[in-house]
């Protein structure tokens, strides 16, 4: 796609010689992004790319609503089997082709088609798509998903040109052309990802930069001190520990918002032959690990306050909290006598993993200072995040410090890890009943009756604690204070609609 | 880092004899370079507080206190806190342990697999030389660091198997070195004459070849535990030594790195000692090679 | 001299296929499924057997080996398990990069470390020998990545003279790839310094004590002339070999160097590659490098051959 990257560059420098200022916005990311195709990327960052490259079918408010965006209007039938959706028009891809109720077609089917796929498992509820005419598209499932819209608000609802999807096949990464605000000009691993402004965008009067780089810088010291020299004028995750000194200086601005992920300890309670250990068969020493933390000091001390201490998988913030289970104080008495309930009263061992980098190996040190005093202890294995996988995977550990970046629907952020069957259960926990409601609240619409089984779920979980929740992240974005009109979204995307520089 | 380099030419270098060096001219030599004495001393100040470090009235280097967090050097602190509220000064000391013993251990390691067979290659030669020889430098090609990082990988995240990585990734050193000395010590009048009185092979090894090649051996040894010290604490660095909450060096500059701007001092003190112990092993290996090189007054 | 390098080329043959095996092996025998790792958050099985086949992890070790040679023989090393991306186009990304790291470090190794070695054997066992041996140990004995760190302290953030990361290519903008490189370079040249330092050192020494220099003196040449125009040209042909050596190390990428500063060359992509477990990459990598290692040995070995009866003529 050698065209495509000279047709933006050209564009760029038509843009330059006209005299209008080439306005460049560098985007400082945590990661490097992995393969920039929405059907196989698996990265956080690699969203966050495709927030300005890729538009999707609908998106998200930043109170989690889903809005239009590739489609204007939709409709779920009376049995709510079939979902009819109105496209945009006058939508082209970055390399003409215009958008229509085909080239979604043709999305969906590669999602769900396309070896390497990683969405499979997303669209798995889709059991046929047709195009009714050029803007209508029905999509029909097998039966009812509350979780689809959300879905499509996301990677899988990402539409990529079909011209070049059929050219490029899975190599599409490596030129992507999608229809967003952004074209793709050039990228280097590790290096910078480089897009240009797409005059045809359909909302182009909400864009105000010509090019957006985005520059992987791991080290978060690293990444503010560019911020700070000027090189990059917006970062991301900005470390919570430099919060305090980020808002005292005069030229930057910090923006938080609490995410929608969750950090916790997962314990093995039935995953192989190393769930043979009194917390894994004892839900009372779970409980007992539970009371004994501090969430709020734990907050404070790691964080400085600057996240959100948590019990469930979603934050008490969110509609879908359970009322009725607030954040546990600490409460060393209870977690001693249910230590002593459970015969250990002189104390007991419990190992737990963790991935080894600073931030999390603090956050479990704490735990374990914390724990010890109710006689809980905790001896860490800090290991690396792949070997970590792979060991929660096959059931090789006791407690396994982890977390989860969370979904915008609810559903994603619990189903997958406590159902029987679920593909991320790396507990094995498994009771019906649980079962039961979460697969209830998935094919409902109703807001009111999917409260109600994740309700009665959360009785069950709240007391078998198979995952032990600790806190939920914020996403901390530090700018230039010449930077304006950037809004925080849950799902920490940066989305570049009405966001300018006033320099 | 290059101490490859660094030992490939003590090997080549065509004028390098190999006499019996005597211990008493050794010493005296070594007493007049102060360069070298600072070393030793340096180096026996941090083997003293590390082997006091339990008797030492210096606190819990384990012991939180969320009161306590990040705080500057105080009387009471003397080196401050970290972010856990932990005194440095403690974990300094304890952090100590863990490096030298990391230094020592990886480099006997090298030592007691590479010198036999290094010996062994230039002893027999023939097509166990030319295997060793092989190995060893299809070993030498791969980046020490690389070697270190692949192994302690593969072995995972502690400081036993740090130590056992660095360990073989320095291996080789030994096997050049070794093999180069007993190439050349093979050849001498002493060694013949024994062979020629039929004074058995494991015999010669061992009386007659080990002992002359010790010296520049022992050089090399000094001089690697500075290079393994460093690589222990890269390896921390890099999460894949030493686990927490013991204390490590490297792992303490890990942490610290984070908090350049609110507590500098975090990332002072576990450079500094690296620096210094790494220097001093430096100097007096250093010292100890001009000392026990005979073409030198 | 032909023989020679013939004989040598030869025998590095069985040395490259040992690196290879061992490297190969080192890589699958590491714990942790890559497959897992790469899938990230979403673990759906039929994505991860795919994969697998994909990549064709499940095939015997041996298979899998053969496969990968083969391919290389043929210029193609492999895919990365992360981006798609060619390993051969990864690599000639990245080289470049390191390159320019590696020959910015040489040129403060060099700039350092060769004055003060001839200094010091000029004044062979002055005060100022002491101490520009001492000078020369400590800079081998910094940690390089706490150097780094509180370079960047130092010089980026406090006083701002230099940018802590954010570097362009060469060919794209000179200035800024030279300022981004600055501080990285002088971190690795540094601890090189010292050893070029004590091999000139110790080159020039041997020189100053040989007939040739004795005659120069005798001719009544001027001591600066003697050092200057006659003994150093002798006492550089050990060190150009020394540095040809290590460059060869440079190339293999400074690992954590790179880390620290963000420079995008071949040790951080080593290092990721490792904890990511994408095997080709690392595989690519450590082969290309040894290689390169190999051949710089030889290069070196070659050049002292060359530079060494004609030091003795003369």
């Amino acid at each position: 796609m050698r065209f495509m990257q000279t047709v933006a560059a050209s564009a760029l420098i038509a843009a330059m010689a006209t005299g209008a200022y080439a306005q460049e916005l560098r985007i400082g990311l945590q990661d490097d992004a992995d393969v920039l195709d929405p059907d196989q990327s698996r990265t956080f960052v690699g969203r966050i790319v495709y927030t300005a490259l890729c538009d999707k079918l609908v998106d998200i408010s930043p109170d989690l609503e889903i809005v239009p965006q590739l489609a204007t209007e939709w409709s779920w039938s009376d049995d709510e089997t079939e979902l009819t959706m109105t496209l945009r028009e006058g939508v082209v891809f970055h390399d003409g082709t215009p958008f229509n109720a085909d080239a979604v077609v043709a999305n969906i089917e590669r999602s769900q088609n396309l070896p390497e796929s990683r969405r499979k498992s997303e669209v798995a509820s889709i059991t046929g798509i047709e195009a009714i005419d050029e803007s209508t598209v029905k999509i029909t499932l097998a039966e009812p998903d509350a979780t689809l819209l959300a879905q499509l608000s996301d990677r899988a609802g990402m539409m990529i040109s079909p011209t070049a999807a059929e050219e490029m096949g899975a190599d599409f990464g490596s030129a992507p052309v999608c229809s967003g605000p952004f074209s793709f000009v050039e990228r280097v691993q590790q290096d910078r990802i480089e897009l240009a402004r797409f005059a045809d965008y359909w909302n182009a009067d909400e864009i105000h930069f010509d090019t957006v780089v985005y520059l992987p810088i791991p080290d978060t010291t690293v990444r503010l001190a560019n911020l700070r020299a000027g090189d990059l004028h917006l970062i991301e995750r900005l470390a919570a520990t430099d919060v305090a000194s980020a808002k005292a200086d005069a030229g930057l601005n910090v923006v938080d918002v609490v995410g929608l992920g969750y950090q916790g300890i997962t314990m093995n309670v039935n995953n192989g032959p190393e769930a043979d250990n009194p917390f894994g068969q004892d839900k009372r020493l779970r409980q007992a690990l539970s009371l004994s933390v501090d969430r709020d000091a734990l907050n404070q001390v790691v964080f400085e306050g600057a996240f959100a201490a948590g019990n469930q998988p979603v934050p008490p913030t969110s509609p879908w909290y359970d009322d009725r289970f607030p954040v546990p104080e600490r409460d060393v008495e209870a977690a001693r006598a249910l230590l002593a309930e459970a015969g250990h009263a002189d104390g007991i061992a419990l190992s737990v993993q963790v991935a080894n980098n600073p931030v999390q190996t603090q956050v479990m040190e704490v735990v374990q200072a914390m724990a010890a005093e109710a006689g809980i202890n905790i001896s860490i294995r800090a290991t690396e995040f792949a070997t970590l996988l792979q060991q929660q995977t096959a059931g090789e550990y006791q407690g396994s410090q982890v977390g989860w970046s969370g979904r915008t629907d609810v559903d994603g952020n619990i189903h997958q890890f406590v159902t029987c069957e679920g593909g991320i259960n790396d507990s094995k926990f498994c009771d019906p009943q649980v079962d039961e409601h979460l697969n209830a609240a998935r094919v409902s619409n109703d807001v009111a009756i999917r409260k109600e089984s994740y309700d009665a779920a959360r009785e069950i979980l709240n007391d078998e604690l198979p995952i032990i929740y600790l806190y939920h992240p914020s996403w901390i974005w530090a700018m230039n204070a010449n930077i304006e009109g950037f809004t925080a979204y849950p799902d920490g995307m940066i989305r570049l609609q009405g966001v300018r520089s006033t320099q | 880092m290059s101490v490859a380099v660094q030992e490939r030419r003590i090997t080549e270098h065509p004028s390098i004899e190999v006499l019996p060096p005597r211990r008493s001219r050794v010493w005296s030599k070594l007493r007049r370079r102060p360069a070298a004495l600072f070393g030793a001393v340096l180096v026996g100040v941090f083997v003293l507080l590390a082997v006091l470090a339990p008797i030492l009235p210096i606190p819990d280097p384990a012991a939180t206190s969320w009161t306590s967090i990040r705080l500057p050097p105080s009387s009471e602190h003397w080196l401050g806190t970290d972010q856990n509220g932990r005194d440095l000064l403690s974990r300094m000391i304890w952090g100590a342990q863990a490096s030298l013993l990391a230094g020592v251990v990886s480099v006997m390691i090298a030592v007691l697999i590479g010198v036999p067979l290094g010996v062994f290659a230039g002893w027999f030669g023939g097509w166990t030389d030319a295997t060793i020889s092989r190995m060893t430098e299809a070993l030498l090609a791969v980046p020490f660091l690389i070697l270190a990082i692949a192994f302690a990988a593969f072995l995972g995240p502690s400081l036993t198997n740090a130590m056992i990585a660095i360990g073989l990734s320095a291996t080789p050193i030994f096997i050049r070195l070794a093999r180069g000395q007993t190439l050349a010590v093979k050849t001498e009048d002493y060694v013949e004459s024994a062979h020629a009185a039929g004074v058995g092979q494991v015999a010669i090894l061992w009386r007659y070849i080990l002992p002359n090649i010790a010296p520049p051996i022992i050089v090399q040894a000094t001089l690697t535990i500075a290079t393994a010290i460093i690589a222990e604490a890269s390896l921390s660095f890099l999460g894949l030594g030493q686990q927490p909450p013991a204390p490590s060096w490297g792992a303490m500059l890990n942490t610290a790195k984070n908090f350049m701007e609110q507590a500098p001092w975090m990332a002072m003190w576990p450079g500094l000692g690296i620096f210094l112990v790494v220097l001093g092993f430096n100097l007096f290996g250093d010292g100890l090679r001009d000392a026990l090189d005979p073409r030198e007054a | 001299m032909l023989p020679f390098i013939g004989r040598r080329l030869l025998i590095a043959i069985p040395t490259i296929l040992m690196i290879s095996v061992f490297v190969f092996l080192l890589q699958k025998l590491l714990p942790g499924d890559p497959v897992l790792a790469l899938a990230g958050e979403d673990r759906n099985p039929e994505t991860l057997a795919t994969l697998r086949e994909l990549y064709r992890l499940d095939d015997p070790l041996i298979v899998q080996y053969f496969h990968w040679m083969l391919n290389v023989l043929q210029g193609d090393l492999g895919m990365s398990l992360r981006t798609n991306q060619p390993v051969t186009s990864l690599i000639m990304e990245k080289l470049p990069v390191t390159f320019q790291l590696a020959v910015m470090a040489l040129i403060f190794a060099v700039g350092i470390g060769v004055p003060m070695g001839i200094l010091s054997a000029v004044k062979k066992g002055s005060w100022l020998d002491y101490i520009a041996n001492f000078v020369a140990l400590s800079g081998l004995s910094i940690p390089n990545f706490w150097l780094g760190i509180l370079l960047i302290l130092l010089v980026s953030v406090n006083l701002g003279w230099l940018p802590a990361s954010g570097y362009r290519a060469f060919s794209v903008d000179p200035v800024r790839s030279i300022e981004t490189m600055l501080m990285p370079a002088f971190v690795l040249g540094t601890a090189l310094a010292a050893t070029l330092m004590r091999h000139t050192r110790s080159a020039m020494l041997t020189v100053l004590k040989s007939d040739y220099v004795r005659t120069a003196r005798a001719k009544g040449l001027r001591e600066r002339a003697v050092i200057l125009k006659h003994a150093l040209r002798n006492a550089l042909v050990p060190v150009v070999t020394v540095s040809a050596l290590l460059f060869g190390e440079l190339l293999a990428g400074a690992v954590l160097t790179e880390q620290i500063f963000t420079i995008p060359g071949f040790g951080k992509l080593v290092v990721d590659a490792v904890f990511n477990r994408d095997y080709a990459v690392v595989q690519g990598i450590v082969l290309v490098t040894s290689v390169g290692f190999i051949f710089m040995n030889l290069l070196a070995d070659t050049a002292y051959k060359i530079l060494n009866p004609r030091m003795r003529d003369s």
